[in-house]
């Protein structure tokens, strides 16, 4: 199991994946809205989507966990 | 003048307004969002009221919060700085019936520049000179051709119902314009349900250049020379400075003079900016008025000696402008170096979190004006200006060496900034030799 961390403080704009999908490096996980600005981030590495812990419109903190992998 | 003043704005801005205001002994009200109650402004103002969470939304643009607040505080006026509420005619005008004065001009002037076909159409009216075109639509090639003869190429073809960049082309002769026209057509059709074009004239290697004015109730109308502006990146402007390197004596004139007609032909009172596109034969071009105090202004304050901040007060109290067009020169150059929270090693990403550090130099002809301090969390909800660096020279070279040593003397830890990308914009042959056009992030890359 792996956790993903979040690069940057910011407010969830997307989420572009739910529990069960497999993705692959370069692939778009969400949107982060930081200081007006639309901020993609990528998945690192392959895996399943086990959980999501974030909503749109939540708040996050740079390394705070934002979704788990299997 | 006032007695007290509400601020309506937040960071830098609203610092360098209750710095004006204290100078002139106005009390000031601040208001904060949740995320800016340790912010700066906040300490600094007389008083201060929470008006809401963090998104602006919600808070800095709650206008009938703001306005509620005024009141109960007991203001004469609310100064909206920049961005924000600031071009907001709904705004100035629920202000003026609550009998609270709008710190800017009056809501009709906001408007007439708020709707660009119809600013174009008044500049044109007044003898302004605007981007050569034609505004009806076109359905056949000859009359393109025709147009396209008298504006002169290159002319950009555009879809009339269009906008955003979609459906357009450059093209550079009568044979590329036959090859643009069909594509544009078939691109307006599909896109916009409509297939008639319009054509512009395609201003190549352009600079970004404006002229401040300050206007007062009466109609009084002096302007106070240019800023450069066209060291842009993602269409945010990075460098400032004045004067403008391409400007003559005759042309600054003539810009000069075009900005004041414009500001009179909309009845245009307190602070604004005239922006032109200038094309590599110095012809310029009528862009748009930005109806505020602009994040810029320190460049021509270092140069004229003009306090435009307190002006903008002044002639919202009621005052009349008392500064005659001949007596405002030009004293040496300034340049302004916009600092924001951005990592430049990682494509210029927001970087917002705690300033650990934050050490900036006092020298002689620099100027900064912050909106954070040692200690402070820069949020991640509001815009990535933490400062702004201004230096001023006798020359265009003292000024520029003066921002080098003032930029290497400052640091910032916790926090990613930009210094590292002004350091090597400002060391460049090509800055050196005012070689700044809107191109010159990306040739400064090839440099």
């Amino acid at each position: 199991m792996a956790e993903v961390a979040c690069p940057m403080a910011g407010v969830v704009a997307e989420v572009k994946v739910q529990p069960g999908d497999t993705i692959e490096p370069g692939q778009e996980l969400l949107i982060l809205e930081s200081m007006k600005m639309m901020i993609p981030f990528q998945a690192e590495s392959n895996g399943v989507v086990r959980e999501v812990k974030v909503n749109v419109g939540d708040f996050v903190n740079e390394g705070d966990v934002v979704i788990v992998l299997e | 003048m006032f007695e007290k003043v509400l601020v309506a704005n937040r960071g830098e801005i609203a610092v360098r307004v209750i710095k004006a205001c204290q100078k002139l002994g106005v009390k000031t009200v601040a208001v904060y969002s949740d995320a800016d109650r340790e912010a700066l402004h906040v300490q600094m103002a007389d008083e201060s009221y929470h008006i809401g969470p963090p998104p602006v939304a919600q808070s800095y643009l709650n206008m009938d919060k703001i306005v509620e607040v005024a009141l109960g505080a007991g203001v004469q006026a609310i100064h909206p700085g920049y961005g924000l509420l600031a071009e907001n005619a709904t705004f100035a005008r629920k202000c003026r019936e609550k009998g609270l004065i709008f710190i800017g001009p009056k809501p009709e002037a906001m408007e007439a520049m708020g709707f660009k076909v119809k600013a174009r159409q008044i500049m044109k009216e007044a003898g302004v000179p605007i981007v050569p075109g034609n505004v009806e639509g076109i359905r056949d090639l000859e009359r393109a051709r025709a147009l396209a003869q008298d504006i002169g190429y290159p002319v950009m073809v555009k879809a009339s119902a269009g906008g955003g960049g979609i459906g357009m082309q450059i093209a550079r002769d009568e044979r590329e314009l036959e090859q643009a026209f069909k594509i544009c057509e078939a691109r307006a059709k599909a896109y916009f349900g409509d297939p008639s074009l319009y054509l512009e004239k395609y201003i190549e290697e352009p600079r970004h250049i404006e002229i401040q004015v300050l206007a007062d109730n009466e109609g009084y109308t002096v302007h106070l020379n240019e800023r450069e502006c066209s060291v842009q990146r993602r269409h945010q402007k990075v460098i400032e400075e004045a004067p403008s390197t391409f400007v003559d004596p005759d042309m600054r004139r003539r810009m000069g003079a075009a900005a004041v007609r414009s500001a009179q032909a909309i009845g245009y009172n307190n602070a604004g900016t005239v922006e032109f596109l200038v094309d590599p034969d110095k012809n310029f071009y009528f862009l748009e008025m930005n109806t505020r105090i602009q994040v810029e202004h320190p460049v021509t304050e270092m140069i004229t000696g003009v306090d435009l901040v307190e002006w903008q007060l002044r002639i919202a109290s009621g005052e009349l402008l008392t500064l005659q067009q001949e007596e405002i020169g030009i004293d040496g150059h300034a340049i302004e170096s916009r600092i924001y929270a951005e990592d430049p090693d990682k494509k210029f990403m927001p970087s917002p979190g705690k300033i650990t550090r934050w050490q900036v130099p006092q020298m002689e002809g620099f100027r900064a004006d912050v909106g954070v301090y040692e200690g402070y969390t820069v949020s991640p909800y509001y815009d990535p200006l933490l400062a702004k660096f201004v230096t001023w020279g006798e020359t265009r070279d003292e000024a520029i060496d003066r921002m080098v040593l003032a930029l290497e003397s400052t640091v910032v830890e916790g926090i990613k900034t930009n210094i590292p990308f002004h350091l090597k914009a400002l060391k460049s042959r090509l800055f050196r030799e005012g070689r700044t056009t809107t191109n010159f992030i990306d040739q400064l890359k090839e440099e």
